[in-house]
């Protein structure tokens, strides 16, 4: 453990969802990550921390491609999603994204009825009938723990729910297309401490089924929820352990300077 | 010292007061227009404006002239509508911050505020023109080619109203929609024009109020029609187009006619630009 | 084996919607290319369109003062000056009158007056360009020439009605001209540069007003703290901040001004005579345009279009700059 380039190793995992092996990202001229090697484990909660900038979230946008939107930005080095490389350009878009839900920052509903919100995705991937949509959508609102609020306004527009409840609905959206991996990115920054709450239990219960990633700014929450604890810094991955060490006795000066809150 | 101090309390006060009498200068014309409006078109009000037609003279109404910009304004904003929203939607989300986008947008508010007559007499020889050498020699002025020539002056409105709600609309939404597999074309079509649905219409009814006024584009495309015509092919009268007849007519009960016109027309525009008020204030609610 | 399959319909999926976007990619640029079209369709139309006139009268066209249909000789000077001159009438007036109503709006009054003031203003935007001209017609051209005129010609031509002319007549050079009309109604290029003026100041103040909200705060304040009026803020810092974009929409008002027919066409008398009184009526591009074109054939037609295609031209150059000017500001406001 004297070693330092002993922790920044990829931690043996027995059956890895994602296998990261040399990750780089660029934005135009800025190298946003340096060298990413870590495997995550399948039907576990994995927390990525670190302070604003380091790439956490970056590292979560490549998990599903979702940054090949924009312009000027490239990722070379791998990424095995069950041992195939997704960011080989032949990797089709729609089946990485049929098994990789995400769920972010902010609540983001369609503007439409709450129904029509989760039916939106899983339309464009499954031709079901009306009945078995109806199923789908409410199996995917009780995973979310939302069924029992909206049962009886599925209809409504989603804009008038809450922000907790909007946030739960993305969750729907996102675990109605049945992907294996959900990947939320600092789900609760938006929410109150009662929403959040609601979140992390759901979190909690999901993880049965879902190999779960969680972008989080607020260690509690990661200490809480999380398997894994990778912690993240300028770019390069410092420390990636069970959650349980990192928080009680970190390998790296670093990790414990930032889980300890001397720097931030 | 002191001199200085009060030089500059004068200069301020002085400053401030012609600020204002700016602005009162500048209301006090809104009002004295809309009022000479308002007086001398109430006052021409009659039920026959809307059950005549404009052949029978200062005997007549303005029954045709009404239904001819109603075809020649849907014509144009029927038009307009599809090509300038997908165009729109090409800027904002295809073609930003490429080259040929932003040549585009740029154009395009040139175009904005581009002469009107000038577009009128590019109709005349793109459809005016060809129809007429078609039919061996008799001109032919239509309501479809004044359509036409109002649907280049919607255009641009609604290219630039679109691309600015588009691009108010924020990208996270793209993000959830794209994380869910969903195919760009469909993502832009079903949630982004979704979203930014009630900014659209308001460009389209600013559209639809800076061309229901336009009268020189039409002069040389629709023309004009005494009598009642409908199908769009023919010659068609327009309000504007009447105003301009009559207020240059000497006879006193034509003014009387073109004064109602005007007031017809202004309470059109008036009353669309309230309404595309009150639409865009409703969406910043909802949308915060 | 099951896997195989969902692979083999993800793969056809991913193939349809492939195709599916480069068709709707395809159709909107399509779309985005006719308003380009339509911009150098109008150009190209109206060139092609006076070609005769070029080739007739080459540079002659533009300097020439005659227009005798009768002896088919055409020449743009008399509607390009009334052009040139109207708008200019209208820049003179509009721009301060638009400084002051932005400076009040953004600066001076109190914060629940300036929506309701500024939507107010901003509705003389929308009403439609004819009622300006019957408004100019009935009301105003008759207002002037009994109460303005009287006082201009006077007191400051060099045609009064008592034939004693003014201190300001004689001695004053180039005045005396310009107010100088025995014309007796109110129809001239004065009028119609008021007229157009009262048409282009909400365009340019609101454009104005905007730029004056993009100004820092505490730019403004940091002013204000050193002791500064409302006056020296808005002349000292707002201004030279915002120098580009307010050249810029005033511009944009130039813009206007120069292509609009309606609210002229109504007041400027039109008469194709080259006047050097103000209060003489006159004719500009579009108003010649529209009064003869529909009667015009031949060679008559052919000088019309090239007329319509110098004023495309002008106006095309003059936003353009407005809109280069306009730019500079939203860029030093994105850093």
């Amino acid at each position: 453990m004297t070693d330092p380039a002993l922790a920044a190793r990829p931690l043996p995992v027995a059956s890895p969802k994602f296998t990261v092996r040399d990750l780089h990202f660029h934005y135009g001229d800025f190298h946003a990550l340096k060298g990413i090697d870590m495997d995550i484990p399948e039907k576990q909660v994995t927390a990525i921390i670190g302070p604003s900038g380091c790439g956490k979230s970056t590292l979560l946008r490549i998990f599903n491609r979702i940054y090949a939107i924009y312009p000027k930005l490239r990722a070379t080095g791998s990424i095995l999603l069950d041992g195939e490389n997704i960011l080989d350009p032949r990797y089709s878009m729609n089946r990485l994204r049929s098994k990789i839900g995400m769920v972010f920052q902010k609540p983001v509903p369609f503007p439409m009825t709450i129904f029509e919100n989760v039916a939106y995705g899983i339309r464009h991937h499954e031709k079901l009938s009306r009945s078995d949509m109806e199923g789908r959508v409410e199996q995917a609102l009780r995973s979310s723990a939302l069924w029992g609020e909206v049962k009886d306004k599925l209809k409504q527009n989603a804009l008038g729910l809450s922000g907790g409840q909007q946030q739960r609905l993305c969750i729907a959206r996102a675990i109605a297309l049945k992907p294996e991996v959900l990947l939320l990115d600092e789900p609760t920054s938006a929410l109150d401490p009662i929403a959040t709450g609601r979140i992390e239990q759901l979190v909690e219960e999901l993880k049965s089924e879902f190999t779960i990633v969680i972008v989080t700014h607020n260690m509690q929450q990661a200490a809480r929820v999380s398997d894994l604890t990778a912690f993240m810094y300028l770019g390069e991955l410092i420390e990636f352990d069970k959650t349980e060490k990192i928080f009680t006795k970190p390998d790296k000066k670093q990790t414990e300077d930032y889980i300890t809150g001397r720097f931030g | 010292m002191n001199a200085l101090y009060l030089r500059r309390r004068i200069t301020n006060a002085l400053a401030m007061t012609m600020s204002m009498l700016a602005t009162l200068v500048g209301l006090a014309f809104l009002a004295w227009i809309l009022w000479e409006t308002l007086r001398q078109g109430i006052s021409a009000l009659d039920l026959k404006l809307f059950t005549k037609i404009t052949a029978y003279g200062e005997d007549g109404g303005l029954l045709n002239s009404m239904v001819g910009s109603l075809v020649i304004n849907f014509i144009g904003i029927g038009i307009a509508t599809p090509i300038g929203v997908l165009a729109g939607t090409w800027l904002a989300e295809y073609a930003n911050r490429t080259k040929l986008g932003e040549s585009i947008r740029f154009l395009n508010d040139i175009l904005l505020s581009a002469p009107s007559i000038v577009m009128g007499l590019f109709v005349y020889t793109i459809i005016v023109l060809p129809s007429t050498a078609l039919t061996h020699g008799n001109t032919t002025f239509s309501g479809f080619a004044g359509g036409v020539a109002l649907a280049l002056i919607a255009l641009p409105v609604i290219v630039r109203t679109t691309d600015e709600m588009l691009r108010l609309v924020p990208s996270t939404l793209r993000e959830a929609a794209l994380s869910l597999g969903v195919p760009q074309w469909k993502l832009t079509v079903q949630i982004l024009i979704r979203a930014a649905r009630s900014g659209i219409i308001t460009g389209v009814l600013l559209a639809l109020a800076r061309i229901s006024g336009e009268t020189a584009p039409l002069l040389f495309t629709a023309f004009g029609n005494n009598y009642m015509a409908i199908n769009p092919m023919e010659k068609m009268s327009s309000l504007p187009q009447i105003i301009y007849q009559y207020a240059n007519d000497p006879g006193e009960s034509m003014h009387a006619l073109a004064w109602a016109g005007a007031f017809v027309i202004t309470m059109f525009v008036l009353l669309l630009s309230l309404a595309s008020r009150l639409i865009l204030s409703r969406t910043k609610v909802s949308h915060d | 084996m099951t896997t195989a399959i969902t692979t083999d319909i993800l793969e056809q999926r991913s193939r349809r919607d492939a195709r599916h976007e480069r068709l709707f990619r395809w159709l909107l640029k399509a779309c985005a290319l006719l308003v380009l079209a339509s911009l150098l369709g109008a150009a190209a139309a109206t060139l092609w369109g006076g070609r005769d006139a070029f080739a007739t009268f080459g540079w002659h066209f533009l300097v020439s003062s005659e227009w005798d249909p009768g002896n088919e000789v055409y020449g743009a000077l008399v509607p390009v000056y009334g052009t040139l001159a109207t708008s200019f009438i209208a820049l003179l007036i509009a721009v301060p009158v638009s400084f002051g109503i932005a400076v009040y709006l953004s600066e001076v009054a109190p914060t629940w007056l300036r929506t309701p003031v500024a939507s107010a203003i901003e509705l003389l935007a929308g009403i439609p360009s004819i009622i300006y001209g019957m408004w100019g017609l009935f009301i105003f051209a008759p207002f002037f020439a009994e109460h303005v005129k009287p006082w201009l010609t006077n007191n400051l031509g060099n045609q009064p009605d008592d034939g004693q002319l003014s201190w300001v007549a004689e001695h004053v050079p180039f005045v005396g001209k310009l107010f100088g009309s025995s014309y007796p109604f109110g129809a001239s290029i004065l009028v119609a540069g008021i007229v157009l003026a009262i048409m282009i100041i909400p365009f340019i103040s609101s454009v104005m007003r905007e730029v004056f909200q993009t100004v820092p705060t505490r730019l403004k304040e940091s002013a204000y703290a050193l002791g500064s009026s409302t006056w020296e803020v808005s002349w000292d810092i707002v201004l030279p901040y915002t120098r580009s974009a307010v050249i810029g929409g005033i511009f944009l008002g130039l813009g206007r001004a120069l292509g609009e027919t309606m609210a002229v066409t109504f007041v400027l008398g039109n008469a194709m005579q080259l006047s050097a009184s103000l209060l003489d009526p006159g004719t500009s591009i579009a108003s010649t345009i529209a009064n003869q074109f529909s009667e015009a054939a031949g060679l008559q037609k052919s000088a019309l279009m090239a007329l319509a295609f110098l004023l495309f031209v002008v106006t095309f150059i003059v936003l353009l700059i407005a809109r280069l000017m306009l730019r500079r500001l939203a860029s030093k406001e994105g850093r």
